[in-house]
């Protein structure tokens, strides 16, 4: 194990598991069509309406990773790498019901685990956070968790 | 549309149908909009390479969305998508074709349900794999009418 400098501070130690204030996403068709149209997802459950009323839907549906588009609260402390560099580790989603239009889904997010290690990319530091997505009647509907890794560019 | 695959229909290590995606720099601006992901690393070449990042390259969240569409292809509006995850191990740069992939590892019933577990991963026209996943689904059954 190579010896390197923590960037982990108690802020960030402390920050973990308190969870963000939930933010209300509105699902607008609009949004999500833009969206199946951007992955290039052509499946009519997520583009046409009049087709996907006539599924056990009952109208359009989200594409799976849409929620990764809706805002987010400020987490509280706020946990702020040192570094300004950031790529996507990785996401697992669980899904309990389908996302629909004119749902509104409130946001919540919480950092769970904070850890460090040296890689191709220098010093990296890896935060996960557990993101929960709950519809207007209180339903659970899809929970992620993602890792993010920020590194310092200069290295 | 395609007839609905059922639970009966499928073997453990039977392949899924692969789905080719054509990312291109255009793609990856429709998907910062749409996402709301507007990191410049994703559309902005010198931004990437200040970074350390050999080109611009594909939002992890939209291989994620490739990988998405393949289990949703597959298990058809009948089915539902349970588990979803992935590992973004390699960058994916646009411009060049993306493989979404799978292999069936794993079926049973449980509570009712018809369960599948499946490999997945996204590979390179070379046939790297960029991105190992793993997804977990229910297929309608023959035997139980309306479920």
């Amino acid at each position: 194990m190579e010896n390197f400098e923590t960037v982990i501070t108690k802020q960030m130690r402390d920050a973990i598991g308190v969870e963000s204030d939930p933010v209300i996403n509105d699902v607008e068709k609009g949004a999500i069509v833009k969206f199946a149209q951007a992955i290039e997802d052509g499946n009519p459950v997520f583009n046409n309406e009049n087709i996907a009323r006539q599924t056990r839907f009952g109208g359009l549906i989200a594409p799976p990773t849409f929620l990764r588009s809706m805002k987010v609260g400020e987490a509280n402390p706020t946990v702020n790498s040192p570094y300004t560099a950031n790529l996507d580790g990785g996401s697992e989603w669980e899904y309990f019901e389908p996302v629909r239009v004119g749902d509104q889904i409130s946001v919540t997010q919480y950092l769970s685990d904070i850890s460090e290690r040296r890689g191709s990319l220098g010093h990296m530091l890896f935060m996960v956070r557990e993101t929960k997505y709950t519809n207007q009647f209180g339903n659970v509907v899809a929970l992620q968790r993602t890792t993010g890794i920020s590194y310092n560019p200069s290295n | 549309m395609n007839r609905q695959i059922c639970f009966e229909d499928v073997t453990e290590g039977m392949n899924l149908p692969t789905l080719r995606k054509s990312p291109t720099t255009q793609q990856l601006v429709k998907y910062a909009g749409a996402s709301g992901d507007y990191y410049q690393i994703h559309y902005d070449q010198s931004f990437a390479r200040d970074n350390g990042l050999p080109d611009v390259i594909l939002h992890g969240a939209l291989k994620n969305a490739f990988l998405g569409q393949m289990m949703t292809d597959f298990i058809g509006l009948n089915g539902n998508l349970k588990k979803l995850s992935c590992q973004y191990r390699k960058m994916d740069i646009p411009g060049k074709p993306i493989y979404a992939k799978g292999t069936i590892k794993k079926k049973y019933i449980k509570d009712e349900e018809h369960i599948i577990e499946c490999e997945i991963w996204l590979e390179s026209e070379n046939g790297t794999v960029t991105t190992p996943g793993y997804a977990i689904a229910s297929l309608p059954s023959k035997n139980i009418l309306g479920k």
